[in-house]
């Protein structure tokens, strides 16, 4: 499923909703995109410019960058995925979380050179309107959020964690969280969020 | 057609491969309309008296509204949906809300002072029930029957007992006149307009008051939504911000050499001490302004210690003063006291430090159209102040705001796209700036800080007879919460344009905190100049969420609570002795039923003799019709001086509630980031920088630090105009947790934030 409308919704698929020209961009943006290059101003040097392969959301890219360049940079400006976000790139507030092999890590400290091999899964991969990961359900459903900006890093490392522990007490909670940020204050939404969310997965791993 | 990048519509779609935000918002019936005006290099401008500046139809039945406001992550987008869709008879899925984009919507000044549903829905209110009452003109015309024979619902229209008689909205939509008047009046946060048609009575609501789920959230959980650091345009280019090594210091030298090196990166942009980096990619602009080699004159020491920042508001020559209140007698007053109470109460600068530290597109045309996409919470007023810098008509700038972080009111979003203005001009390209954390932490403006001294008579019987109130505080608007001028932004200081618009904003009782009726009262605030406050200054001082409310606040409730324990009486009771507002006093009586209140005097007499001591306290908040009764419950540790706030209820009345689910989010959010603000934020400083860079140095609360239990209870007063919630609920938050650390230990906090340092110190010295 492509992305719905003016970047805002994806809730209807009324195509008076979606405000066109977006929608048409992201229909040609559905292709695979499997090399991504850039191409502009060649000429001022290549001096670290490498070739690396990444998997991300269990696609493979093949991307041209400077070995050292943070994950971060790549996912959004070169794969233009919008997550994971800026927040300090400093490692301190989470906003940039992706999971690598399943293991949330900051992209902003992540060198690309240090991803190859790995299966690297962001927001975008968790699931669709059609078919939610039962944390982004959770989410939705406790209204979890203010702005949202930091979202991205509290949505993965909630998957992460009840991947691996379905039942988190209070300090293993607090494990996960603490290297998160959320301005807007919305911890109180995003516990709720979370117990949800680990009700929701064993019952549905009992099933 | 072409737009004025030479390239087709078509084209343009293709090679965007990111977000087409400029088109975005168009719908084809209009687009037309902009693709000309681009052409011209003109931008439209909403005529407030037309109806479809504020709301079209369209054929397939989506309703369309066009706001100044914007949605700074609290919900008013869906909130809008709602008050819209109330007033057509039509679900709020139908309703599109297009918010902030200058060519598309009408000055509404802006989102300011949680004014947008109090003051910015009544538009489009007025503009829907207008638009109900001609669907329903139509309609009639249709079928041959009086409106009065008519019904609706969903935004289907058809004639009572007769189903065969039905038209949509829709259906009926190319047959609106377009050229429908309503008459204006007032302007900027205040335009208003009325046609035919009057608004429902909101007893008979059935859509607004509903909680309605957020109409964003889906699109960013499942990580779709576009924010303004999603924007891409054709041909972009990145730019990174080399501040000045210290206040006050001039550009000596700059070593391109330092970077040539770096592949992507592309130019330094220098404009006396205004420094850019502009490489093709991202990653090279952040090491170019990292490995970038400049050279800045010697600090000046434009600050003074930290430790004398309260000693320097109190002896500095205020540069403006004012009575802001005088009742009765309160010199005589207080000489005859039989006994009096004095304190004084510090609050520190504080930051907004936004998630994102701040992120602008600008593609600056000087012979065309200039446009800037910005998060800045008042698209208009940039707009204006963009088309000075650049010394270009207004009509030849568009600024189209897209969702940034929650900005809490006005952190530096507007510097960024001043930063990014320049940086597009000098490449003749578009120009994406995106602020690193010091950007903002250190760089970005402040709230101000504030001292206060207040004083209170007592007679023999414990009854108050006087108060006298002084603040002395940095302005909240010396540099404009309104961003209208040139010199408004930082980079306008790099390059030597004197700051502009600055204004002396006084700390008032009554309007920051809560007017108790004292026979003799006395108010008066001293405004007192900025450091290096004529030119670019990282302790620059604006609007913070609640401008001036929570220190205000802090320091007159905890007053309240030092008087109601000097005189041995529950702190409800006093404060009911000296307020005859029933509001105030039921948001007061609601969190101390919700809380379990315990009616006694603070401090609590038995406090145990364990490391950890628990309190309980309330405070009040008042701001411009909202009603806010805050209980907080702590504990502190009595070896370590940690305090931990356990529980928070707070009793919230803002009228009419137009979404409870929304509202709670809003409330449960002020509260644990006042608390933040209450127990760890200050901005740190030397002589000659601001050193809070970071998270670290100006750490905020995490996780751990959240109550195990927040309770909101809504007061709903259908029958009252909504009056804001966006930043109310912050305001008592300081002084409920200062009057529960003194309940839970006898010891008075004084000075925000409560440090686990400060904390400890007040219990020795005790």
């Amino acid at each position: 499923m492509h992305q719905a409308g003016c970047g805002r919704h994806v809730l209807c698929d009324d195509p008076s909703r979606l405000d066109c020209l977006q929608r048409l961009s992201m229909v040609e943006r559905e292709v695979p995109t499997l090399v991504v290059q850039r191409t502009v101003f060649k000429e001022i040097g290549e001096a670290n410019m490498s070739q690396t392969s990444l998997n991300v959301n269990g696609q493979a890219h093949s991307v041209d960058v400077d070995s050292d360049c943070p994950l971060l940079y790549v996912l959004r400006d070169d794969l233009e995925l919008k997550n994971p976000r800026f927040g300090c790139g400093l490692g301190q507030c989470g906003a940039c979380t992706v999971l690598v092999d399943n293991v949330p890590m900051r992209s902003c400290q992540l060198p690309v050179s240090f991803l190859t091999g790995k299966h690297i899964v962001t927001l975008e991969g968790l699931g669709t309107p059609e078919k939610p990961h039962p944390v982004q359900k959770a989410f939705i459903e406790e209204q979890a959020f203010q702005c949202g900006y930091c979202l991205n890093g509290w949505v993965v490392t909630a998957k992460a964690l009840l991947d691996k522990n379905p039942n988190p007490s209070d300090r293993d909670l607090a494990n996960a969280f603490n290297g998160l940020v959320c301005r807007c204050g919305s911890y109180i939404g995003i516990l709720a969020a979370v117990r949800r969310a680990a009700q929701e997965m064993k019952t549905r791993d009992k099933r | 057609m072409s737009s004025k990048t030479g390239i087709s519509r078509r084209d343009f779609v293709k090679s965007a491969s990111g977000l087409l935000i400029g088109f975005s918002l168009i719908d084809s019936s209009i687009a037309p309309e902009f693709m000309a005006a681009a052409q011209r290099g003109a931008v439209t401008d909403p005529k407030a008296a037309r109806l479809d500046a504020w709301l079209r139809v369209q054929p397939d039945g989506i309703v369309r509204v066009f706001t100044g406001k914007v949605d700074v992550g609290v919900g008013l987008e869906t909130a809008l949906a709602q008050i819209v869709a109330e007033e057509l008879d039509l679900s709020p899925d139908r309703v599109v809300v297009v918010m902030g984009d200058t060519s598309v919507t009408t000055d509404q000044g802006g989102t300011s002072a949680s004014s947008s549903i109090a003051q910015g829905a009544r538009p489009l209110r007025n503009a829907a029930a207008a638009a109900r009452v001609l669907l329903m003109q139509l309609a009639s015309r249709r079928f041959g029957t009086s409106i009065d024979e008519l019904q609706v619902r969903n935004g289907i229209i058809n004639v009572k007992g007769d189903p065969s008689k039905t038209v949509s909205y829709g259906d009926l939509a190319g047959s609106m006149d377009p050229n429908e008047t309503l008459k204006v009046s007032g302007n900027g946060g205040g335009v208003n307009v009325e046609g035919p048609g009057k608004p429902k009575d909101p007893s008979t609501y059935t859509v607004v008051g509903q909680p309605l789920p957020r109409l964003d959230l889906p699109a960013k959980i499942f990580g779709r939504f576009q924010y303004i650091t999603d924007v891409r345009v054709p041909g972009m280019l990145h730019g990174r911000i080399i501040r000045p090594a210290s206040v006050g210091a001039k550009l000596v030298h700059v070593d391109e050499d330092s970077v040539k090196g770096i592949p992507g990166y592309v130019k330094i942009v220098v404009t006396k001490d205004f420094v850019g980096v502009v490489a093709e990619n991202e990653w090279a602009a952040v090491r170019a302004a990292k490995a970038l080699k400049v050279t800045w004159s010697a600090p000046i020491q434009a600050f003074p210690e930290q430790k004398e920042l309260y000693e320097h508001l109190r002896s500095a020559t205020p540069k403006a003063s004012r009575e802001t209140l005088k009742h009765g007698d309160p010199i005589g007053a207080l000489a005859n006291a039989a006994k009096k109470l004095e304190a004084r109460y510090d609050f520190p600068f504080q930051s907004h430090s936004p998630m994102d530290p701040g992120c602008a597109v600008a593609d600056v045309h000087m012979d065309g159209l200039t446009t800037v996409w910005s998060g800045g919470q008042k698209p208009h007023y940039l707009q204006k102040g963009y088309a000075e810098l650049l010394g270009v008509p207004l009509e030849k700038v568009r600024v189209i705001w897209v969702e940034d972080a929650g900005s809490y009111g006005r952190p530096g979003y507007e510097d960024t796209g001043a930063d990014a203005v320049l940086l597009s001009q000098a490449m003749g390209r578009p120009v994406r700036v995106q602020w690193m954390r010091a950007d903002m932490t250190a760089w970005g403006r402040k709230g101000p800080a504030a001292s206060f001294d207040v004083i209170a008579g007592l007679d023999e019987k414990g009854g108050v007879t006087a108060v006298q109130f002084t603040s002395r505080a940095f302005s909240a608007a010396q540099i404009h919460f309104l961003p209208q001028t040139a010199g408004n932004y930082l980079a306008s200081e790099l390059i030597g344009m004197p700051i502009t618009g600055g204004a002396d904003e006084f700390i008032e009782w009554g309007n920051r905190a809560p007017a108790y009726a004292f026979e003799n009262l006395q108010a008066v605030a001293h405004v007192v100049a900025g450091f290096h406050d004529d030119g670019a200054s990282s302790l620059g001082t604006t609007h913070m969420r609640d401008p001036n409310g929570p220190a205000t606040t802090f320091a007159v409730e905890s007053f309240m609570d030092e008087l109601a324990a000097v005189v041995g009486t529950d702190p409800i009771e006093f404060r009911f002795k000296y307020m005859n507002d029933v509001r105030a006093r039921a948001v007061l009586t609601a969190a101390a039923e919700k809380a379990g209140w315990d009616t006694r005097p603070s401090p609590k007499k038995s406090a145990g003799t364990g490391d950890i001591v628990a309190g309980r306290s309330i405070a009040l908040g008042v701001r411009n019709g909202t009603y806010i009764g805050t209980v907080a419950e702590v504990e502190v540790n009595r070896r370590t001086g940690a305090v931990r706030v356990t529980r928070l209820v707070c009793a919230h009345d803002c009228g009419l509630i137009v979404n409870p689910l929304s509202l709670r989010g809003v409330i449960a959010g002020n509260l644990v980031q006042s608390m933040s603000r209450t127990l760890k934020e200050e901005v740190l400083f030397d002589r000659n920088n601001v050193t809070s860079m970071d998270w670290i140095a100006y750490p905020v609360a995490r996780w751990s630090d959240v109550p195990a239990q927040v309770d909101i209870v809504l007061l709903n007063h259908p029958e009252i105009a909504p009056s804001g919630a966006g930043e109310p609920s912050s305001r008592p938050t300081p002084a409920a947790i200062a009057n529960a650390i003194f309940d839970a230990t006898g010891v008075r906090l004084r000075q925000v934030p409560f440090t686990p340092v400060r904390v400890k110190a007040a219990l020795s010295s005790a």
